[in-house]
C-alpha cells in the first residue's frame, strides 16, 4: 500500500463526499427552518440532473457528440433555475397548506413521500415515453474527463473541480446566512417561527427562498453525481438522498458546516473502506447508516453538536 | 362494556368474518382472491406497525427489516434440506441453515414456523431497542430506517445464509387464502386487546407526553420496548405469510418502499387508529388495483392510452390531495365506532 494509493483514495473520497455535502446542505436548511425531513430532496437532485440532460438535448438538437462549454453551462443554469422553481413549488403545493393549518408533522412527512413518488414516477414516464428508456447516458464536455497526472496520481479534472466548487458554495451559503438580510431572516425563522411572523416578516418568502437555495445546491450536486457516474435514472435520488440525510445528521443537523463535514466523512468512508478492505465492498451502501448509528450513540447531536433550543446553522 | 358483551361481540365478528372468508373464496375469481389475500397480510403489517408508530408514538421506519427477517426465517424453516442444497447457488449454505427443517406437510408445523419467525423478529427488536431508544423523534426515524437498510444489505452479502440477491423460492404455499384471513383476524383481536389493556394505556401515555408518563411511574423504556417487540413479532408473522403466499422472496422485496407503503397506509387511515389502519390498507391496495389499467399500454381509457408508470403518478397526486384535505388522516386518532358513539350522543 503506497502513498499514491492512499492519496488517490483521499481525493476520490473528497469528490464523492462533496456531492453528498451539496445535497445535505438542502436537508439541513429545510430541517433547521421547518423541523421537517424533506424526503423529496433526493428527488429534487434527480430533477436537477434530468433537467440538465433535457436542456442539453434541446440546445444541441439531441446530438451529444460535441458539447461546447457555453452550451453546457447554459444548460446547467437553466436546470438550476428550474430545479429551484420545483423546490419552491413543492413547498407551496405540499407543505405550506399543511403548515398553515397546523397539521401534525407526520402528515407533512407523508406529503413529502408523496412528492417524492410523484417526481420519480413522473420522470419515469417522461424518460420512457420521450427519452427512450429509464436509464440514460449523461453527456458533458470532454474537458471534464481530461486526466491530470500529478506524480503517481491520475485524476480527472472533474474530481478536483467538485470539492473546490463545494467549498466555494459553502462559503457562499454561509455568507448568505450571516451577512445578508434574508440570511438573518432565515436564522430568525429557525430560532422562532411564530415570533418572526408576529414581527411582520414575510415568512413564506423566506421559506421559499430556503427551498430554492437548497434545491439549487441539490441540482449542482445531482449534475456532479451524473457526471461522475455518467448515467441518470428517475430513481437515482432515493438512495443518495437518504445517504445525504444521514450525512447531515452525522454532521449535526441544522448546521450548514456540519452538513458539509458529514458529507465529506461519508464520502471518505464509502471510498476508503472498500479501498482498503475489498471484502467489505458489498456493504458500501450500508456504511452511511452504520456510521450514523455509531455517531448518534456517542454524540446524539451530531459532530457539530448544535443545541437545538438555542442556536442554529 | 361488560365481559359477557365483549366476548359476544368478538364471537359475532369472528363468525361473520369466517363466513365471509368461506363464501368469498367460492364466489370471487382468482384475481380478487389474490388481492384480498394481500390486503389481509398488509392489515397484519399495518396494524402492528401502527402499534409502535401510532399508539406508542415512536416514529420508527423499520418494518421492512422485521418483515424481511420473518419472511426469511419462515422460508429457511420450511424448505427441505435437499431443495436448499440445490437452491443455494452463490455459495454453500451453512450446515445449520441447511439442516434446520420443519416438515410443512405435518399439521401445525407451518404454524410453529410462523411463531418462530415472529419470536425471532421480536428478539432482534429487543436487542435493537437498547441502542435505538436512546434517541427520540426524527433521530429515531433515521436510525430505524438505517436498520431496515442494514438488514437488506446483510441478506445480499451473506449468500451462505440467505442465498444473496437471488433470494429463495419454492417456499411451501401453506398460507392459503382462508388461513391468511384467520391470521389477520387473530392479529386484529390480539392487538385490539393490547391497545385497550394496561400496557396499551401506558403506550398512549408515552405517546402523549413521555416526560409526564415517566413522572407518573410508567417505565417508558420498558413500555416502548414491549410495543417494539410486539410490533416486530406480528411483522415477522406477516413476513412469513407473505413469503408463503408469494412463494419466492428476494432482498429487493424488502426495501424502504415497503416501509413507506405501510407508513402511507397508517397515516392515511389516521395514525393511532386501528380501524384507520384497516381502512387505509383497503384504500391503498384497492386503489392501486383500481388504477392498474393506467399502466397497461394496450388498454383504452376513453380517448387515452395507458402509459407504463402512469399509475404511480396518479396515485401520488391522489395521496397528496387526500393528505391536504384530511390532515390527520381519514379517522384521526379515533376509532370508527367512536364516531358512531359521538353521533348517537349528539342526537340524544
Amino acid at each position: 500500500m503506497d502513498v499514491g494509493f492512499v492519496l488517490q483514495q483521499i481525493i476520490n473520497g473528497f469528490s464523492l463526499g462533496s456531492m453528498y455535502a451539496l445535497i445535505a446542505i438542502g436537508y439541513t436548511l429545510v430541517y433547521g427552518v421547518l423541523r421537517l425531513i424533506n424526503f423529496a430532496h433526493g428527488d429534487i437532485m434527480m430533477v436537477g440532473a434530468f433537467m440538465t440532460f433535457i436542456a442539453l438535448g434541446v440546445l444541441t438538437g439531441w446530438n451529444f457528440s460535441h458539447i461546447s462549454m457555453p452550451v453546457f453551462f447554459t444548460a446547467v443554469g437553466i436546470s438550476i433555475l428550474i430545479t429551484a422553481f420545483v423546490g419552491i413549488l413543492t413547498y407551496v403545493s405540499a407543505y405550506k397548506p399543511l403548515l398553515d393549518k397546523g397539521a401534525p408533522k407526520i402528515s407533512l412527512l407523508i406529503t413529502a413521500i408523496g412528492i417524492s413518488f410523484f417526481l420519480e414516477s413522473l420522470f419515469n414516464v417522461i424518460a420512457n415515453q420521450y427519452l427512450g428508456g429509464t436509464y440514460q447516458a449523461f453527456y458533458f464536455p470532454k474537458w471534464f474527463s481530461t486526466i491530470i497526472h500529478i506524480g503517481p496520481l491520475t485524476i480527472p479534472v472533474l474530481t478536483i473541480i467538485v470539492p473546490i466548487l463545494t467549498l466555494i458554495l459553502l462559503l457562499g451559503v454561509l455568507y448568505i446566512l450571516y451577512k445578508t438580510k434574508v440570511g438573518i431572516a432565515i436564522r430568525a425563522l429557525a430560532f422562532d417561527i411564530y415570533t418572526v411572523k408576529l414581527m411582520g416578516a414575510n415568512s413564506n418568502f423566506i421559506i421559499g427562498f430556503v427551498f430554492a437555495l437548497g434545491s439549487a445546491l441539490a441540482a449542482i450536486g445531482g449534475i456532479a453525481y451524473a457526471m461522475a457516474y455518467p448515467s441518470i435514472d428517475p430513481y437515482m435520488g432515493m438512495l443518495v438522498g437518504l445517504k445525504a440525510f444521514a450525512a447531515a445528521v452525522v454532521g449535526g443537523i441544522g448546521s450548514v458546516t456540519g452538513a458539509v463535514i458529514g458529507g465529506f466523512i461519508l464520502g471518505f468512508v464509502e471510498v476508503a473502506v472498500p479501498g482498503f478492505l475489498p471484502e467489505l465492498g458489498g456493504w458500501k451502501d450500508a456504511f452511511a447508516f452504520i456510521l450514523l448509528i455509531f455517531v448518534l450513540l456517542f454524540k446524539p447531536t451530531g459532530i457539530m453538536g448544535i443545541d437545538f433550543e438555542r442556536q442554529r446553522f | 362494556m361488560s365481559a359477557k358483551k365483549y366476548f359476544a361481540l368478538i364471537a359475532i365478528v369472528t363468525a361473520i368474518f369466517i363466513a365471509f372468508l368461506y363464501f368469498s373464496s367460492h364466489i370471487f375469481g382468482g384475481y380478487t382472491i389474490t388481492v384480498l389475500g394481500s390486503i389481509y397480510i398488509f392489515i397484519i403489517l399495518a396494524i402492528s406497525y401502527n402499534l409502535i408508530n401510532g399508539v406508542t408514538g415512536q416514529f420508527s421506519l423499520e418494518p421492512n427489516g422485521f418483515v424481511a427477517i420473518g419472511a426469511y426465517v419462515t422460508a429457511i424453516l420450511l424448505i427441505s434440506p435437499e431443495i436448499k442444497s440445490e437452491l443455494y447457488m452463490l455459495s454453500e449454505p451453512l450446515p445449520l441453515i441447511r439442516d434446520v427443517f420443519l416438515d410443512p406437510s405435518k399439521p401445525f408445523n407451518p404454524f410453529f414456523a410462523l411463531l418462530i419467525s415472529g419470536a425471532f423478529s421480536a428478539l432482534v427488536a429487543l436487542t435493537l431497542a437498547f441502542p435505538v431508544f436512546r434517541v427520540r423523534g426524527d433521530y429515531l426515524a433515521i436510525v430505524t430506517l438505517g436498520f431496515g437498510f442494514i438488514i437488506r444489505i446483510f441478506l445480499i452479502n451473506n449468500p451462505e445464509i440467505s442465498n444473496g440477491s437471488m433470494g429463495l423460492d419454492s417456499i411451501p404455499g401453506f398460507a392459503s387464502y382462508f388461513w391468511i384471513g384467520v391470521a389477520c383476524l387473530v392479529t386484529v383481536i390480539l392487538v385490539y386487546n393490547i391497545v385497550y389493556s394496561r400496557y396499551g394505556r401506558a403506550m398512549k401515555a408515552v405517546r402523549d407526553d413521555e416526560d409526564a408518563a415517566l413522572a407518573m411511574g410508567v417505565n417508558t423504556f420498558k413500555i416502548k420496548t414491549l410495543a417494539f417487540m410486539t410490533s416486530a413479532f406480528f411483522e415477522g408473522v406477516g413476513g412469513g405469510l407473505l413469503a408463503s403466499s408469494i412463494g419466492s422472496i428476494s432482498p429487493d422485496q424488502f426495501t424502504f418502499m415497503l416501509t413507506f407503503q405501510l407508513l402511507i397506509i397508517i397515516v392515511l387511515g389516521g395514525l393511532g387508529s386501528m380501524s384507520g389502519a384497516i381502512i387505509g390498507t383497503i384504500l391503498f391496495l384497492g386503489g392501486m388495483e383500481l388504477l392498474r389499467p393506467l399502466d397497461q399500454a394496450t388498454k383504452h381509457l376513453g380517448p387515452f392510452h395507458g402509459i407504463p408508470g402512469l399509475r404511480m403518478v396518479v396515485f401520488s397526486i391522489l395521496l397528496l390531495l387526500i393528505m391536504l384535505f384530511a390532515r390527520r388522516g381519514l379517522l384521526g386518532d379515533k376509532e370508527i365506532w367512536d364516531y358512531i358513539k359521538i353521533k348517537k350522543f349528539k342526537e340524544s
